[in-house]
């Protein structure tokens, strides 16, 4: 027996190893997770940590159901709602795109509206996409212990028609500004990693340290094919960065920059790898005009000193010392006559808990740099006062960063595109017909300079307004705005929130600009199966997104609905009763002939009518016997009109079930 | 683009593709809007002059009636004064007016299109009071119920005393028509036959409705042809009035009130305001079916103050009305503090308006209070203008009994 038995686990065993390895011939692709982190010095003292997490599951069509890196929720979430692409970010802070740049790929694509922004592509039937947003809606809300489902409601979230990637028109965007981001939605962010916070580069993550930054953006972004037939399926594509401002709390009396190292940043270090990463890197990034800083530095002092370097190493840097030997140096490609930026690498497998990784850099002088700007630096702001109307401006200003590269123009006609994306909730009632361009303070011919123009009215409490415009500006312009008028709505008591009188958030505009796309490229193709630096080769355009606007509401007195209510009643009765009242009142001599015809006519009626509410009572009282013969009909009659009355009763019941 | 995407505008197309290209248009550098105020003042200007017309008649009919009744000697020595031209006045100078039309209101336009209808009703010309009527309540709905009047003044003809009076001195007329002069008999034969209810005016007046009412809708078809037909405008104009969903403050009390109003009884409100416009109508015509021109100026009274989204138009409106009536309603009570207080609610609801909305010191509860204030004078101004005129009928039935006595 024992035999039989062992016999047939051997064959199960042989079945199951056989069975892997058909699987393995067939797939060749399994899942994979990849664990990065890029460090950044920023201009002010600041430094920025942006932590990618990368994990991807085959197409259920070779790969099956079951996964053991990706994460189910996820999985079941694209395959019940058939989501094409969804982002969805958390965000504290607002980026501050003048001292922390604005052009390069990591600004553009993590740079986020406070508060949380989803947007989500499906693959599903026109009709059904907005069950499938509102659905998407309440299932991430639960996911992420965030209120995403008050973006079921149609007043919040908006179709855009081409501001966005996708032109399937199954693209909804909404935001919630004022939703506060805090660690109960980092946590289930963080569940979504197979080795959670406790090992790898996510042990970084200290919850004090992280909500402590500047700004913290959390991102979730979601891409998936598996809903094509086309062969090339890659499948599911699940990329969850965090992106964290810090500001290093060691002081050194020399520098003007700060040293810092990852345990004076995070307060912890890295204990190793997560063992289930297929790769485990952290970058520090020196962007380009701290190197070309650097290489200026290094020619001075080669001229002083009359030094041959040999190769630019990392120990014999004028400017900085890293307190790690890197991996490897990758040099972003030259761009025309620019420098490119630089990064370090190194790799964490190397360390574990008995050496933990701990990087550091130091700053040997004081030195000043500035980030690339996009084109024009856009900020929004309200004009007018008080609670009736005012109107929304966004001014643009030129960033004399005007050197950067502009695809495919010669001097004479030189534009700058600007698409503009706003969405503005019901109760600020846009006028669209107001919208106004100025150019250096000159009010301009708004059809010159507008190219392309999509405006969707509000609609009181069912949707927002929306508006996508394309703007055609000269490149010699210095500052560009546009207004737009509105007047402010007048909401329902239970339509306020709790604190009414802090004002109303409208979403911050997504200003676009197509023509300008950004991207870090190497000449390492081998780089390229590294996710966090295929991610940062990818050509993107350049957006930034406008600060938040608060528009204060008038607000009626919540304290008193019944005053209101019994007042305005009091009113009615007022009204209905005197007017009545005056129709009605007969003055005295008409009341006295009244009362003579009365006493005429009526009297026998009266009379009768008095004698019929007395036989009732009588009638209750004692058993019916026959009476004389007026009274037997009175009864009849009576009796007549209480069935009547029954009887249409009864057919009523019996009509209305 | 359809002319009611988004919730920017609840009127009718065909005045929107009127009005619409003229708020775009300019005149040498003027502001854009002075052409849409041009048009509102003339449509007072013409309002004015149908007012005056209307008051004329008014005049003669009541001359007409006192003589017929043989009461002109009695009121010999008290003027008639001539209320038309005083009416007249009163609109153009009214200050409600004059808001109106700086603030560019289309409250002007339709007050012109109620006056249409009455003067059309009052001087017979019924396919002119077909126009009015229809093109009034495509507007704005509440001129709907003007209807009953207009059948009245059509049936009765204009506003006279109670018709048994008539019945009563004209038997009398008849008993001593032996030792009574020539002279009068042929005046006072004629309101016996013309008191009688005549049909023939009425269903012209009908047949012209139903063409008005087919023309306007098929040009209010072809207008929102491409944008969900007539449906969409009956649910955006005449829905719109009826659910009250602007909660904007206005002079009236429903914005306050839906403001504050708790959900689940919205409706019941909603149903609740509305049938008490609706719930007047017949009492008052029973009451006041021989005054149908005051039973004109009592609806628009009721509709100004009970709408959904009242105007001072309105108010400009009815006040110009009753003052077509000023020989009947000598008596009235109160006139001085009504005065009072309707010069008082236009000075502090303003300031009160002011204050809560640009400056944010006020409460909304001010503003409510002087529109509360507002209603309750209008209230009063109704009720007494209504008694006034049925004391005045008293009066004139007792100066009858005492003249047949």
């Amino acid at each position: 027996m024992s035999r039989f038995k062992s016999s047939f686990l051997l064959f199960l065993l042989l079945f199951s190893a056989y069975e892997s390895i058909a699987s393995e011939d067939i797939v060749q692709v399994s899942e994979e997770f990849t664990e990065a982190l890029l460090l950044r010095p920023l201009p002010d003292r600041k430094v920025l940590a942006h932590f990618h997490f990368q994990s991807t599951a085959p197409p259920t069509r070779t790969y099956g159901r079951h996964h053991h890196l990706f994460p189910k929720s996820i999985y079941q979430l694209v395959h019940k709602f058939k989501v094409r692409e969804m982002e969805l970010s958390f965000t504290q802070g607002r980026w501050n795109y003048e001292r922390w740049g604005g052009y390069d790929p990591i600004s553009n694509s993590n740079a986020k509206p406070p508060g949380v922004e989803l947007w989500a592509d499906f693959d599903v039937p026109q009709h059904q996409v907005e069950d499938s947003w509102k659905n998407l809606t309440h299932a991430l809300s639960g996911l992420f212990c965030a209120s995403i489902n008050f973006l079921e409601q149609s007043t919040s979230y908006s179709a855009p028609q081409w501001s966005f990637q996708s032109v399937s028109g199954k693209l909804r965007y909404g935001t919630l500004p004022r939703e506060a981001v805090c660690t109960e939605n980092l946590t289930p962010w963080l569940k979504l990693l197979p080795c959670r916070d406790k090992a790898g580069l996510s042990s970084l993550m200290d919850r004090p340290s992280i909500y402590r930054s500047y700004y913290h953006s959390q991102r979730l972004h979601l891409r998936s094919d598996e809903f094509d037939t086309s062969k090339t399926s890659t499948g599911i594509v699940l990329e969850q960065t965090l992106t964290v401002v810090l500001q290093p709390n060691t002081f050194s009396g020399k520098t003007s920059q700060l040293s810092w190292s990852l345990s004076s940043l995070f307060g912890r270090k890295v204990g190793g790898k997560c063992s289930l990463s297929n790769s485990s890197n952290v970058y520090v990034q020196f962007e380009q005009s701290l190197v070309s800083k650097v290489k200026e530095l290094r020619e001075k002092r080669e001229s002083s000193k009359n030094e041959i370097l040999m190769h630019e190493g990392f120990q014999n840097n004028p400017l900085f010392e890293l307190s790690l030997p890197p991996k490897r140096i990758i040099k972003e490609v030259e761009k025309l006559t620019k420098e490119g930026s630089i990064l370090y690498e190194f790799s964490v497998e190397d360390y574990d808990e008995s050496e933990p990784f701990d990087l550091g850099l130091s700053w040997k002088v004081p030195v000043f740099w500035s980030c690339q700007q996009a084109p024009l630096r856009t900020s929004r702001f309200l004009l007018g006062s008080g609670n009736e109307r005012g109107a929304i401006a966004i001014s643009m200003k030129s960033t004399e960063s005007n050197n950067v590269e502009r695809s495919g123009r010669d001097d004479k006609e030189c534009w700058l595109r600007v698409g503009i994306f706003q969405v503005v909730p019901w109760y600020v009632k846009v006028y669209y017909h107001t919208l106004e361009v100025f150019l250096d303070g000159e009010p301009q011919h708004t059809v010159d300079n507008v190219e392309k123009i999509h405006v969707s009215p509000s609609e009181d409490k069912v949707s927002p307004g929306v508006m996508e415009i394309v703007l055609r500006l000269p490149c010699s312009v210095s500052t560009a705005a546009l207004t737009l008028e509105f007047d402010k709505g007048f909401l329902h008591i239970d339509e306020y929130p709790p604190d009414a009188n802090q004002g109303f958030d409208i979403p911050s505009a997504v200003v676009r600009f197509n023509d300008f796309l950004t991207n870090i490229s190497f000449d390492d193709n081998s780089l390229k199966r590294v996710p966090i630096l295929s991610k940062l080769e990818e050509n993107i355009p350049v957006l930034s997104y406008t600060e938040v606007l608060l528009v204060p509401l008038t607000t009626p007195d919540f304290s008193m609905p019944y005053n209101v209510i019994t007042i305005t009643c009091t009113i009615f009765a007022l009204y209905f009763g005197s007017l009545l009242n005056a129709l009605r009142r007969r003055v005295g001599e008409e009341e006295r002939l009244l009362r003579e015809k009365a006493a005429k006519k009526m009297g026998p009626l009266t009379l009768m009518l008095s004698k019929l509410s007395a036989k009732l009572r009588r009638k209750q009282w004692e058993p019916p016997k026959p009476s004389s013969s007026r009274k037997s009909v009175i009864n009849k009659k009576l009796i007549l009109k209480v069935l009547l009355v029954a009887g249409i009763a009864v057919a009523w019941q019996y009509y209305f079930q | 683009m359809s002319p009611y995407s988004g919730s920017m505008y609840h009127g009718s197309p065909l005045l929107l593709s009127i009005l619409g290209p003229l708020t775009v248009k300019t005149i040498g550098g003027q502001p854009s809007h002075l052409l849409c105020s041009l048009v509102s003042v003339f449509a007072d200007l013409i309002s004015a002059i149908l007012i005056r017309a209307t008051g004329h008649s008014l005049v003669r009919a009541h001359g007409h009636n006192l003589k017929s009744l043989g009461l002109d000697k009695l009121f010999k020595d008290i003027e008639i004064l001539p209320s038309g031209d005083i009416a007249a006045l009163v609109y153009l100078w009214n200050p409600f007016t004059i808001v109106s039309c700086v603030g560019f209101n289309t409250s002007p336009i339709e007050n012109l299109f109620v006056i249409l209808s009455l003067y059309g009703a009052s001087a017979g010309l019924i396919p002119l009071a077909a126009f009015g009527w229809v093109i009034a309540s495509h507007l704005s709905l509440y001129p709907l119920v003007l209807i009953i009047p207009v059948i009245f003044l059509l049936g009765y003809g204009l506003d006279a005393p109670p018709r048994k009076l008539f019945m009563q001195s004209n038997s009398r007329v008849g008993e001593e028509r032996p030792v009574d002069r020539v002279g009068l008999k042929s005046v006072t034969n004629k309101p016996l036959e013309t008191k009688i209810f005549s049909w023939r005016p009425v269903i012209l007046f009908f047949l012209w409705v139903s063409i008005w009412i087919l023309y306007v809708l098929m040009l209010c078809a072809i207008a929102m042809k491409e944008h969900g037909g007539l449906w969409e405008m009956f649910k955006r104009t005449y829905g719109f009035i009826l659910t009250v969903k602007d909660l904007s403050p206005n002079i009236g009390v429903l914005w306050y009130f839906f403001a504050e109003v708790f959900d689940f009884f919205r409706n019941f409100f909603l149903i609740v305001f509305h049938v008490n416009i609706i719930f007047m109508i017949l009492p008052l015509a029973i009451r006041l079916n021989h005054r149908p021109c005051f039973l004109v100026f009592v609806y628009l009274a009721i509709s100004s103050m009970l709408k959904s989204y009242p105007s001072v138009g309105d108010s400009a409106l009815y006040l110009s009305l009753l003052v077509l009536f000023v020989n009947e309603l000598a008596e009235m009570q109160f006139s001085f503090f009504l005065f009072c207080g309707y010069v008082g609610v236009s000075l502090l609801s303003p300031v009160m308006h002011n204050l809560w909305i640009w400056r944010g010191t006020g409460n909304a509860n001010f503003y409510f209070a002087t529109a509360m204030a507002y209603a309750c004078f209008q209230i009063i101004l109704v009720v007494e203008s209504v008694s006034a005129m049925l004391n005045y009928d008293r009066k004139i039935r007792k100066l009858c009994n005492t003249a047949k006595g």
